[in-house]
């Protein structure tokens, strides 16, 4: 009995000795004192998590455009390999009251003055455009890309995101708008015919049309400019978190020493050669 | 009786003269009691509602949980809305619970079905009930509400609204014919051979005798069932339509405030509070004719 308490203290004051100094050294004078868990950066990101943002719903493996932009603003925050704590939380987790379980989360939130109200977002770190997926028995059928064509097809969009109000403001159907929770339920509806279009930001919209549907084809996208409501992502913080300057500054140097465009390059498709809708 | 009569009194203790009015002196004391437990019934409830909103304010998140769920210029905003799209639960509830009402019936009388050459309708009855009534709501409204239509179908027959009407209808008319098969059993055999002895054929016997009794018995757990089912509607928002709860989730992901759920919970209370007083009031009511 007294060995085995003596030998777990030992082992207690080794992983201590062991833990302390990666600690302390964690991070910069930005991040001390901020964080959630002390020595550690905790990032959130949705489950599942969605290519071509994080691909095997495996962010700490730095696969994904979110993933390696996650890890880039990381590491320039003074954080890599164990140092990050990876965790998930989902929308309605990341705006309730209370303490947060994350120091920033990032799974494609739109920023808007509304949601502004009750969290933080960093800069943005992408703006997509808005796309319409379609399969290809509606182009058959003569759905062009303009505004007045587009009107007449059953719309689909999934409930959580910006697509709703997009889809009634910009489109104005002529029929009722379908909602869903996820990605895959939309994709499922498109299969079923229940809706003729989705929105998707575009990255999505090109991953789901090039791996999970066998004819789905991109009618056309929405530039950012042209809407109302251009979709920036932002990694989302607690409201008031003083990281959100650290987290700033990563991604600005990111920015300026093209960082970030290398990892869209990387990770997102190209998207010249779809039309634009008018 | 006559003992009982010479003791009346008037409420302040006095006998009563011969005409008046009579109140016995059980009932003043009944009166009584049952005014004295509404006293004490409210003025703790008086204090536990003091105390909670006394309290509640002092814990140290409430200005936080106010702002995400007692938002009331969001309510106001939203309410609108919200109850445009509660008409879409109503209707989908007013087709289902009529279908679930008959088809709950019709599955009762498969499982019912005494004579041995029905034998494979009593067969059916059985799996029916028990699959439909093991697979989660929700299951299978994702099953039929996309499955079916992903065979192929074209519009209009691919409706979301169709299919996931229809999940709805089977999985609840299982529990419905359970309800329904409780209240045919619980009519005492020897009605059935009375009426049968009568020269009554079967299919009599159930329309004229069994079923109108058994019926009147089943209403009130009845009415629980479509309470349930009136919540269960939102389910139907997994497959798109976009009803009350839905909406509110929309408003929740744009404004990024719980508030709108509340607006939902309220207009949900409005209809499932009365019908479950109903239900109570149903449920009373026979107990009494029972008793007597």
């Amino acid at each position: 009995m007294f060995h085995k308490l003596k030998l777990s203290f030992y082992l207690f004051i080794t992983l201590l000795a062991l833990s302390m100094p990666s600690n302390i050294l964690a991070g910069n004078a930005c991040t001390n004192g901020n964080l959630v868990n002390p020595g550690v950066l905790t990032i959130a990101s949705g489950n599942p998590g969605y290519a071509p943002w994080v691909l095997d719903n495996a962010i700490e493996k730095g696969k994904g455009f979110e993933a390696a932009v996650a890890h880039e603003v990381a590491k320039r925050m003074g954080f890599s390999g164990n140092q990050i704590k990876w965790v998930s939380a989902s929308f309605d987790q990341s705006i309730q009251p209370g303490v947060k379980n994350f120091d920033f989360n990032l799974q494609q939130f739109s920023i808007s003055a509304d949601r502004e109200k009750v969290v933080d977002f960093s800069t943005p770190y992408y703006t997509a455009n808005m796309a319409v997926l379609v399969r290809k028995h509606t182009i058959e059928k003569g759905a062009k890309a303009t505004l007045t064509s587009v009107r007449k097809l059953v719309w689909g969009a999934v409930a959580n995101t910006t697509g709703m109000p997009f889809i009634k403001t910009v489109i104005t159907p002529t029929t009722s708008i379908l909602l869903y929770d996820d990605n895959a339920d939309a994709v499922g509806a498109l299969k079923a015919k229940q809706i003729d279009a989705a929105v998707f930001d575009l990255p999505t919209a090109l991953f789901i049309s090039a791996v999970q549907m066998d004819d789905g084809v991109i009618l056309g996208q929405f530039p950012a400019a042209d809407s109302t409501n251009p979709d920036h992502f932002g990694m989302l913080l607690s409201e008031g978190s003083p990281l959100r300057a650290c987290v700033n500054e990563a991604l600005s140097s990111m920015k300026s020493d093209g960082k970030l465009a290398k990892i869209e390059a990387q990770w997102l498709q190209n998207s010249t050669g779809i039309p634009v809708i008018k | 009786m006559s003992a009982e009569k010479s003791s009346t009194y008037h409420k302040n203790g006095t006998p009563l003269p011969a005409g008046v009015p009579q109140i016995s002196r059980r009932q003043i004391y009944e009166n009584r009691a049952k005014r004295r437990s509404i006293i004490t019934a409210s003025l703790s409830t008086v204090f536990v509602i003091l105390l909670l909103s006394f309290l509640i304010p002092l814990t140290p998140g409430w200005e936080e949980v106010k702002k995400s769920f007692f938002d009331w210029n969001i309510l106001v905003k939203v309410f609108p809305a919200l109850l445009e799209a509660f008409l879409v639960d109503i209707m989908i509830f007013a087709w289902s619970s009529i279908a679930i009402a008959i088809l709950g019936l019709v599955i009762a009388i498969c499982r019912n079905a005494s004579s041995p050459a029905f034998y494979p309708l009593r067969l059916f009855g059985t799996i029916y009930t028990d699959v439909f009534r093991g697979v989660p709501v929700i299951l299978a409204i994702y099953l039929i509400g996309f499955g079916i239509p992903g065979l192929g179908l074209d519009r209009p027959w691919n409706n979301p609204y169709i299919w996931g009407s229809l999940a709805l209808i089977l999985s609840y008319s299982a529990y419905v014919a359970e309800v329904y098969r409780a209240g045919i059993e619980s009519i005492h055999k020897s009605q059935k051979a009375a009426a049968l002895s009568l020269g009554l054929s079967q299919m009599d016997t159930m329309r004229y005798v069994i079923l109108p009794q058994a019926i009147r018995r089943v209403v009130p757990a009845m009415m629980n069932n479509f309470i349930s089912l009136q919540k269960d509607v939102a389910l139907l928002s997994f497959i798109g339509p976009v009803e009350l709860l839905r909406q509110a989730g929309v408003y929740k992901s744009l404004l990024a405030n719980f508030t709108p759920y509340v607006g939902a919970a309220i207009i949900f209370l409005s209809v499932t509070i009365p019908a479950t007083r109903f239900a109570d009031h149903l449920i009373q009511k026979q107990n009494k004719q029972r008793s007597q």
